[in-house]
């Protein structure tokens, strides 16, 4: 077995006995990547590598992560190393500083790649074609999209160009690639990891979660990452559980609740069909099923897109070419041309898409009819899961309405897009935990993803739930042939 | 209500984004698109319904007075497009 | 001709004196190298996010409440969006409908007539970077940014320059009472907006506003306003319109002038910061602040008048600064007599020269009350004459030495004993014939000059009141 394709707990354990060394793993992925990235195009910034910079961190094989090569989304800040975002406005920034999340995985004995993965520019995508660097292809057919916006970490782990990788979660931008790859994607809780030094899209809405090729792994560095962070003042101060230590309880009498709204129009057949097996599946395991309500879940994708659009217009206001990153320069531009031609060039059509129409729901006239319904409704949308939660622990859905699309079939109809967003768009409006597993592949051969949801800080349910289907099922083990 | 493409115009000089004749056209037709969708939250009725602005229940998240060490200036001005000693370098501000 | 008044409502920004900047721990020192004080938090650097400094939250109720301002629970934090070079996330931290508090007021004292100004709100925000202009350039730095800024705006209930003055000077004080900022308007912890409208005096509808910036001094707000009042007056009485608009007091030419005009309506698209949850301000934390609010000065002046018997004019000289109030009441305190009248002339004159030629405060003088007292004690017992005692209390100060001591070196003790200044009078006598004649003929004054004689021979230790006596007796002899 090559190197780049084992887990964690598989690793640890050779690197314990010696059989193998920190740098072996690196250099299998690196071999790896050599090999494959050409055609996934996972990464960014390859060709710039100058190999061996994060080859010189010494290891400590005591620590939880000890050896471990962890692969990084371009829009979580990294010391020293570029992130981008994958936006033209973005060249060149490399962070003085470490993310939070980047410090505890260092601190866990984990080693960060240089090179990042690749991602709709500013996450402002369900596909990552919206990136400067080009498109990532799904691996199991790259005539496909990976998913996005975390494209580049879901088919790195897939195309096992990573051990695992971090993604950040929007709308579905972890949890849609990770089924579009054939791989486990986790949005936690909101507040339960922390967003320091994730470039925010939006920040009501944004968390950073993990893309692995199992449960366990998935796990395994949600251990590591959660936990409050004086950084954060939107980040929760509750312990961390042991979340590795969940996995193998059996699920004999959980509520499972599916939500019919989720099966209606919209869904391939071949997708409602495979998620109902997983659910028969998850019947025989012993949960209880029980069909439910979430009546507002129609309204989810259009509150999103004022919400989401409005905070990114002003998280996004700070790229104007003063302090880091591309500037239009013409000595003859005063400095509202300066800034008008800056963004104007710097920014991506989908970037820009955005940037007006969340500008647009603030702006004069227009905030109570967008901006303050919008809250409204998300409200509601969370008192429709407050609801389910009272009785069931968890609910199931498809990850996303469709298996992975062409590449190029959406691009140029914004609103479809946004619409393959609708399962997965909830769980950031309500702030809860939401997981999705690989539970089949259609015809051609795409990978379909089964998505939990639970109520907020309950991360060990979707866990105990997801492993247990994990182990009773084979996808997990299927790998794409490149 | 609804989005035309003065509307847009006016919105990106606040959001201060140039944008082309054929960008604007597109732009305009995309959103206005997205807004018809978008307006399908008015058929709700949410007259005596809370906003959610912060979606966990917290408050009173503060930090204590104490000072932390700032950046060497190497790094703060490491990647700025325009410098001048130590400062940042902008076009001349029109008052 | 019609009467016209003005309506001038204030807006100021203060900023607290907090160790470190409003959401990130840089320090917050005055006049440190540009872009030294800058961490990739108040750079606005992509990722990061803000975290409250509770001190500033604290100052700024304590604020509010000295205000008599009600308090908002829950109060949050808002986004302010705007594009400019000194923002470094082109938004500031501000907030929009739910202040930290409003409702307040400020009493003026108008030679002795007291006035009632409405405080619409006070809020807190973040401070701006600062700009430097060059020829075609423009240059940022970021020390600035974030630094905890109050904003604390007045009803229009303010009718003259003088008025606008005298809020200023109040306000002041009473923040620096809460010792909570500098209040420089030098090093910019005070700036001051206006805005200023006229209406036919008895009319109720407000004329045509007009904001004024760049007013760099208490002086310059009241010279700006008062030009401006002149200018819509003259413009009023032709029958012209006065134009909605943001002027800018011009120090040198000290006029105001239109700032060329932004076309754009302003359109700041404020939203709750998703970064901040919001805060609840209990009513325990209220009180706990209010417990900590020391008498401030209008009280204080009203309680030297009556505990001290002070005049109006005494008391609001001695409680200008908390510091000084509390080193004059210390002494107060410490005088043995009931009459304070003696140490009071002390204290506001010969006191508070030495404290504004040092260009510092009564208390920063190092003479304690009790020092203080000593040397009072020997101009009571008439040991030392009024103006030996100035030149003591000098040399208390440069050389910290007590009254006693220096009294003793320098010999300095009144000679009152008959004896010894009977022979200096006579001299006196014999040296200014003059004079002799023209009391004797008299002019009663030629007595002063003579005892001004004594005083010179006896190095001013001759006690006047006895030299005096001394010389009617030899002369009338």
């Amino acid at each position: 077995m090559e190197l780049n394709t084992l887990t964690i707990e598989v690793l640890r354990d050779k690197l314990k006995k010696k059989e193998i060394t920190a740098p072996d793993i690196l250099n299998s992925l690196y071999k790896r990547i050599k090999e494959v990235d050409k055609k996934i195009n996972a990464y960014v910034r390859v060709k710039d590598l100058k190999p061996g910079n994060d080859q010189f961190f010494t290891f400590n094989p005591q620590l939880p992560l000890g050896g471990i090569p962890v692969s990084v989304k371009d829009n979580i800040c990294t010391e020293g190393y570029n992130t981008e975002c994958c936006s033209k406005i973005l060249a060149g920034f490399k962070p003085p500083y470490d993310a939070t999340v980047i410090k505890k995985l260092k601190e866990a004995g984990a080693i960060i790649l240089e090179i990042k993965t690749n991602m709709d520019e500013f996450a402002f995508g369900s596909s990552t074609e919206n990136s400067c660097f080009g498109t990532t292809a799904n691996p199991w057919n790259i005539n496909y999209v990976a998913g996005g916006s975390s494209g580049g970490s879901a088919a790195s782990v897939a195309a096992d160009e990573a051990i695992v990788a971090l993604g950040s979660d929007t709308g579905g931008s972890i949890r849609q690639p990770a089924s579009f790859c054939g791989v486990v994607g986790l949005k936690p809780t909101y507040g339960r990891v922390s967003r320091y030094g994730l470039i925010a899209f939006a920040s009501s809405l944004d968390q950073i979660g993990p893309i692995t090729k199992d449960v366990r792994d998935c796990a395994i560095i949600m251990k590591i990452i959660s936990g409050y962070d004086p950084y954060d003042s939107t980040s929760v101060n509750l312990e961390v559980p042991d979340y590795p230590k969940v996995l193998g309880m059996d699920i004999k009498g959980i509520k499972i609740a599916v939500p019919k709204e989720y099966f209606v129009e919209g869904i391939d057949p071949e997708v409602k069909k495979i998620i109902q097996e997983a659910i028969e599946q998850l019947r025989e395991l012993g949960a209880q099923i029980k069909e439910v309500c979430l009546p507002h879940t129609e309204y989810a994708v259009a509150v999103y897109y004022i919400i989401a659009t409005a905070e990114a217009s002003s998280n996004l206001a700070r790229f104007d070419g003063v302090q880091y990153g591309f500037r239009f320069s013409n000595s003859e531009l005063n400095l509202i041309q300066m800034y008008k031609k800056t963004r104007g060039a710097g920014f991506g059509q989908e970037a820009k898409r955005r940037i007006i129409l969340g500008t647009f729901a603030l702006s004069y006239g227009y905030y109570e009819a967008y901006y303050l319904r919008a809250l409204k409704v998300r409200t509601l949308i969370k008192k429709d899961f407050d609801e389910v939660f009272k009785d069931c622990d968890c609910i199931v859905t498809p990850t996303s309405p469709t298996p992975a699309f062409k590449i190029g079939e959406k691009i140029d109809d914004p609103l479809k897009m946004y619409l393959s967003d609708i399962y997965t768009i909830s769980a950031n409006l309500a702030g809860i935990p939401a997981i999705s597993i690989p539970c089949g592949f259609t015809k051609d051969g795409l990978p379909v993803g089964l998505q939990i949801l639970a109520k907020a800080f309950n991360e060990e349910i979707l866990f105990r739930v997801a492993y247990a289907y994990e182990q009773a099922t084979p996808w997990h083990k299927m790998k794409p042939r490149l | 209500m609804g989005i035309d493409k003065e509307t847009v115009k006016y919105v990106a000089n606040l959001a201060r984004i140039e944008l082309r004749d054929e960008e604007l056209k597109r732009l305009s037709e995309q959103l206005k698109q997205i807004i018809d969708f978008i307006d399908k939250l008015k058929l709700l009725d949410i007259k005596d319904v809370e906003p959610t602005s912060h979606i966990l229940p917290m408050s009173n998240v503060l930090r204590d007075d104490q000072p932390r060490e700032s950046l060497p200036i190497s790094k703060t001005l490491e990647c700025a497009p325009a410098k001048e000693e130590n400062f940042f370098l902008v076009p001349k501000v029109i008052e | 001709m019609t009467e016209y008044e003005a309506v001038i409502g204030l807006e100021v920004h203060v900023q607290l004196k907090t160790k470190t900047k409003a959401f990130c721990g840089c320090s917050t020192e005055f006049g440190k190298e540009p872009n030294t004080q800058v961490c990739p938090i108040c750079l606005g650097f992509p990722g990061v996010l803000p975290v409250l400094n509770r001190t500033a939250l604290d100052y700024a109720i304590k604020v509010a409440l000295a205000l008599n301002c009600k308090i908002h629970s829950p109060t949050k934090f808002d986004r302010k969006n705007y594009f400019y070079p000194d923002l470094p996330k082109n938004y500031q931290i501000s907030q929009y409908d739910l202040p930290l508090s409003y409702d307040g007021f400020l009493d003026i004292d108008l030679d002795g007539k007291d006035k009632h100004i409405r405080i619409r709100r006070v809020h807190l925000e973040e401070d701006a970077g600062k700009l430097i202009h060059k020829e075609s350039t423009s240059l940022v730095d970021f020390n600035r940014a974030g630094i905890p800024l109050l904003e604390i705006v007045s009803e229009p209930d303010i009718n003259s320059p003088e008025e606008a003055y005298q809020y200023l000077v109040t306000l002041k004080s009473i923040i620096q009472y809460l010792d909570v900022s500098d209040c420089d308007m030098e090093k910019g912890s005070l700036r001051c907006d206006a805005n200023i409208s006229l209406r036919k005096k008895n009319t109720i509808e407000f004329g045509t506003k007009i904001e004024l910036k760049n007013m760099n001094s208490f002086k310059a707000v009241k010279d700006a306003l008062t030009y401006e009042i002149e200018r819509q007056k003259s413009l009023l009485s032709k029958n012209k319109a006065i134009v909605q608009e943001t002027r800018f007091w011009d120090t040198k030419e000290l006029k105001t002038f239109p700032m060329r005009t932004k076309e754009e309506a302003m359109d700041y698209r404020y939203f709750p910061d998703p970064d901040l949850p919001m805060f609840i301000i209990t009513q325990e934390k209220i009180q706990q602040i209010r417990e900590s609010i020391p008498e401030l000065p209008r009280e204080k002046i009203q309680r030297f008048i009556k505990d001290y018997g002070l005049s109006l004019y005494v008391a609001k000289i001695l409680v200008s600064s908390k510091k000084d109030a509390d080193f004059a009441e210390s002494c107060l305190k410490a005088y043995p007599n009931k009459d304070k009248k003696t140490l009071v002339n002390w204290l506001i004159g010969p006191l508070l020269q030495e404290a504004n030629t040092r260009g510092c405060g009564l208390a920063d003088l190092g003479i304690t009350p009790q020092g203080l007292n000593e040397l009072l004690g020997f101009v009571e017992k008439e040991l030392i004459s009024n103006l030996v005692a100035k030149s003591v209390l000098t040399e208390i100060i440069e050389k910290h030495k007590s009254a006693a001591t220096i009294i003793q070196e320098g010999n300095l003790i009144q000679i009152s004993d008959t004896e010894s200044l009977e022979k200096i009078a006579k001299k006196v006598i014999q040296e200014n014939p003059r004079s002799v004649q023209d009391y004797k003929g008299g002019k009663n004054n030629a007595i002063m000059f003579l005892v001004g004689q004594v005083m010179k021979k006896s190095q001013g230790k001759a006690n006047p009141k006895i030299a005096q006596e001394l010389l009617k007796r030899l002369l009338n002899e």
